[in-house]
């Protein structure tokens, strides 16, 4: 059953176009990845999905239904959940108080306690910070957190931009490892990633955006053994 | 020696007494800013209008008290909600200081509106609480009241932010309103709810306030500028700082004015202000 | 000659515009001050306390008041600019300083008269029209010309202001290598020269209009209220042009004047009910103030078109 699927979709910011046509399939339960160089749109197109910016044109639809007329904050209530770039936790707010935010829609709500209980299964580490500002914990740390706040809305697709950038090499691991297991959940994942050689580890379909356009559409074996792929951005 | 004492005393606990409502009328200021980002010059000013409804209900319509009060609570913050609507909203990707100005602009309205409207005449509530005695010392029932209350409602307020999911909300768009909508949670609904719980907090303070004062339409000008140095020295948007900031002022005002005059109370806490901002621009529990 | 009503309107409208002339030469550099009445106080009061009190001549008065307002004047602005104090903080330290010089009014009740406020004695003795030593005239002439005088000066200092911070501007690009820091003490000490520029003018304004109006009140000449009164008079003109002050000064009094001639006294405030909204629409639609927005409006009229700027600035993607 498809998730979700971008047609066409062209946006941008004011006088600069980011995305031209971009046509994204993602099916209900695979991980897909889309990778590509710095300022190729990559965050854009996740934030075009999560509304926070508008297309210019095409269409995006989550499981068959159009999400154009649908604002920015009732887009989560969709099942889509976005994990921002760097995170972006509330700093001056306890671990416990951003993942209820994480749980703000009303039919989150309901099921708070069982959730919670299931992020901090999943973040053991959490639980043991739960009282302490999120800004004082430690990258890998707000990483956990970003992903178990987002997870708190109880959402069917998730999108993480970029889960590994600014974190240290034996963190970055955890973090890959982490997203395997989300994936094992049963999430339906669309990961945004520089670190290519790990997501295509994780992934089994990829995406490659260049300059706002899809180049390069397969699964990631197909990546790997890709000479283009291996020769620009694995270094191979 | 010891008659003197006592008054000291006496006075200290009534600045204890002030420093509880003054704490309830910087805390809506508070909120409104650490929300919004913007300062209501003209809360007094709703606070005023708060007075009138109690006073016309009450005096005018023999609402009983506690109706009357009830009422101007919820006028008032209807009163919020359209000062958010109509006069902020339209200047919010302005520049700072025209957000400031603009609220400027509906002090001067709401002032001039009120003396269009009900006369310069001084209005009394007509309600005369007893003083309570306590040894020596004498304190008006009124501000005990007022000083209850206020905790209450701080109490209140307090419970909202850290407990439920909207004040929860309502502290989070403060430190990082982009991604609010990735909550699920619409900014433009929040700052309206913000609008709207600080115009109750002002009408709750219209509430204590007209139980010791006369209403008129300068009376924003009388106790307006206090509670806005109070949220600055406490840091803007800090309502645990506001909180201290409260009880400090209230002290100069009440140990000053014993010691000297009741304006000398208020010059020493004014002095006192602009000495801190130097030493702590950012306020007590600022933050910038 | 004309009449002695619209000379006196003429004279205020003058005064108050040599006011907010003197107050927009911060405010339009980003310097709000909401203080300015303690200023226009200052000058006002000291100069009437030191002539009923102790018989001292306005003139000597007034370089009393305005070595008084100096001093103040740096109290407040030395540190506000030596710890970057600016938008609503400097906004609100300002407001705090007029407060304090209003209460210290009614708080010295014995000498000023409290919120009653106070006549300085008169020295128009037997049918005098003109006393100069006490500054005094009964004559409105003289005081048109004394109030036209210190309009057109106002004028000249704002282009004066207009001239070195152009050249300050050269320097900070041209002392580019300099440390960072010392430009920061330049700017300071810039803004610091600007503030005592205008806190003396606004003294002087509140000698004359003490010495005019031969009447003083704490609300009238210091405070919050009268330091908005300045603001939104600045605002409502346009205060970034040179003229806009006194636009707004002549807006303002003819609005009120106007209003009183046509509905007598029946509705006591119904021009500052009128001019609060006016202010409200102002500074959302018309940030510019009148003369802001005719002078834009008459230079897009007659501006050639030009090619659409483009927008630079790339978001990160």
């Amino acid at each position: 059953m498809q998730m979700l699927s971008l047609t066409k979709v062209c946006a941008g910011y004011s006088g600069f176009q980011a995305l031209f046509e971009v046509s994204v399939e993602v099916e209900a339960g695979e991980a897909v990845a889309v990778i590509g160089p710095n300022g190729a749109g990559k965050t854009t197109l996740l934030r075009v999905i999560s509304k926070l910016i508008g297309a210019t044109s095409g269409e995006i639809r989550m499981e068959g239904a159009s999400l154009a007329r649908v604002p920015a904050h009732e887009v989560v209530s969709r099942g889509i959940a976005h994990v921002p770039e760097n995170r972006r936790l509330f700093p001056r707010l306890t671990v416990e108080e951003n993942l209820r935010m994480g749980a703000f829609p009303r039919a989150a709500r309901k099921r708070y306690g069982e959730r919670l209980e299931f992020v901090y299964g999943l973040f053991p580490r959490l639980e043991e910070r739960r009282g302490q500002p999120a800004g004082t914990l430690s990258g890998g740390e707000q990483q956990m957190c970003a992903i178990g706040r987002a997870l708190m809305s109880g959402p069917k697709l998730l999108l993480l931009d970029e889960p590994s950038a600014g974190l240290a090499p034996v963190v970055v691991q955890a973090i890959f490892d982490l997203v395997r297991r989300i994936c094992a959940q049963g999430y339906t994942v669309l990961i945004v990633e520089q670190n290519i050689r790990q997501v295509l580890k994780v992934v089994g379909r990829a995406y490659l955006l260049e300059a706002g356009r899809i180049r390069l559409a397969g699964n990631s074996r197909e990546f790997l053994d890709s000479q283009e792929i291996r020769k620009t951005y694995l270094g191979l | 020696m010891e008659v003197f004492d006592i008054f000291l005393l006496e006075a200290i606990l009534n600045g204890l007494l002030l420093g509880g409502l003054l704490a309830l009328l910087s805390l809506g200021l508070n909120l409104i800013f650490g929300v919004i980002d913007v300062v209501w010059i003209c809360y007094a000013e709703l606070i005023m209008c708060g007075m009138y409804a109690v006073y016309y209900l009450h005096v005018q319509y023999h609402w009983p008290l506690l109706a009357a009060m009830a009422a101007a609570v919820v006028i008032v913050a209807v009163l919020g909600v359209i000062l958010h609507q109509f006069v902020i909203r339209p200047v919010l990707g302005a520049e700072p200081i025209n957000q400031l100005l603009v609220t400027g602009g509906v002090l001067f309205f709401l002032q001039a509106a009120a003396t269009l409207a009900f006369g310069i005449e001084f209005r009394n509530l007509g309600v005369t609480l007893p003083s309570i005695r306590l040894g020596e010392m004498s304190f008006s029932a009124a501000r005990l009241v007022a000083f209850c209350v206020a905790l209450a409602g701080m109490l209140g307020m307090y419970l909202f932010l850290s407990r439920s999911y909207l004040g929860t909300a309502i502290r989070a768009i403060s430190q990082d309103r982009a991604i609010m909508p990735l909550m699920g949670v619409s900014p433009a609904r929040i700052f309206v709810l913000a609008s709207a719980l600080g115009g109750a907090l002002a009408g709750l303070g219209a509430c204590l306030l007209v139980l010791q004062y006369d209403v008129h339409p300068a009376i924003g000008l009388s106790f307006g500028p206090i509670t806005f140095l109070i949220c600055v020295m406490g840091g803007l948007g800090s309502m645990a700082g506001g909180f201290i900031a409260a009880f400090v002022f209230a002290q100069f005002i009440s140990v000053g004015g014993f010691l000297f005059h009741l304006e000398w109370g208020y010059v020493l806490a004014f002095a006192f202000f602009i000495a801190m901002m130097f030493w702590r621009p950012q306020g007590i529990l600022g933050r910038r | 000659m004309i009449g002695n009503y619209p000379l006196h309107l003429m004279i205020l409208v003058l005064l108050w515009g040599y006011i907010y002339t003197s107050w927009s030469l911060m405010g339009r550099l980003g310097l709000v001050s909401f203080g300015h009445g303690a200023f226009m106080g200052i000058g006002a009061y000291t100069v009437v306390m030191l002539w009923n009190h102790f018989g001292w001549s306005p003139w000597a008065g007034a370089l009393a008041a305005l070595a008084f307002a100096a001093a103040v004047a740096i109290l407040i602005g030395y540190p506000c600019f030596r710890f970057r104090i600016v938008g609503h903080y400097f906004a609100l330290v300002t407001l705090a300083l007029s407060e304090v010089a209003r209460l210290v009014i009614v708080a010295l009740r014995d000498q000023t008269g409290g919120s009653l406020g106070a006549t300085p004695n008169s020295a128009l003795h037997g049918g005098a029209t003109a006393a100069p030593g006490a500054l005094q005239f009964s004559d409105k002439q003289v005081w048109f010309w004394i109030v036209l005088a210190f309009w057109l000066a106002g004028l000249w200092v704002w282009r004066a202001v207009d001239r070195s911070m152009a050249r300050l501007a050269l320097q900070a690009i041209s002392e580019e290598e300099e440390a960072a820091a010392s430009i920061g003490i330049h700017v300071a000490r810039a803004k610091l020269r600007i503030t005592l520029i205008s806190a003396l003018m606004t003294c002087a304004g509140g000698v004359l209009y003490a010495q005019y109006q031969l009447y003083v009140n704490p609300d009238t000449v210091s405070g919050i209220g009268i330091s908005l009164q300045m603001v939104f008079g600045a605002i409502a003109g346009g205060m970034f042009v040179m003229l806009g002050p006194t636009v707004g000064a002549a807006f303002t009094l003819l609005l009120a004047e106007g209003l009183r001639l046509a509905f007598g006294n029946r509705y006591p405030a119904l021009d500052s009910t009128l001019y609060g909204a006016m202010l409200v629409l102002f500074i959302i639609y018309m940030p510019k103030g009148i003369l802001g927005a005719a002078l834009e409006a008459l230079r897009a009229r007659t501006a050639r078109p030009i090619a659409p700027r483009k927008s630079s600035g790339m978001p990160s993607a």
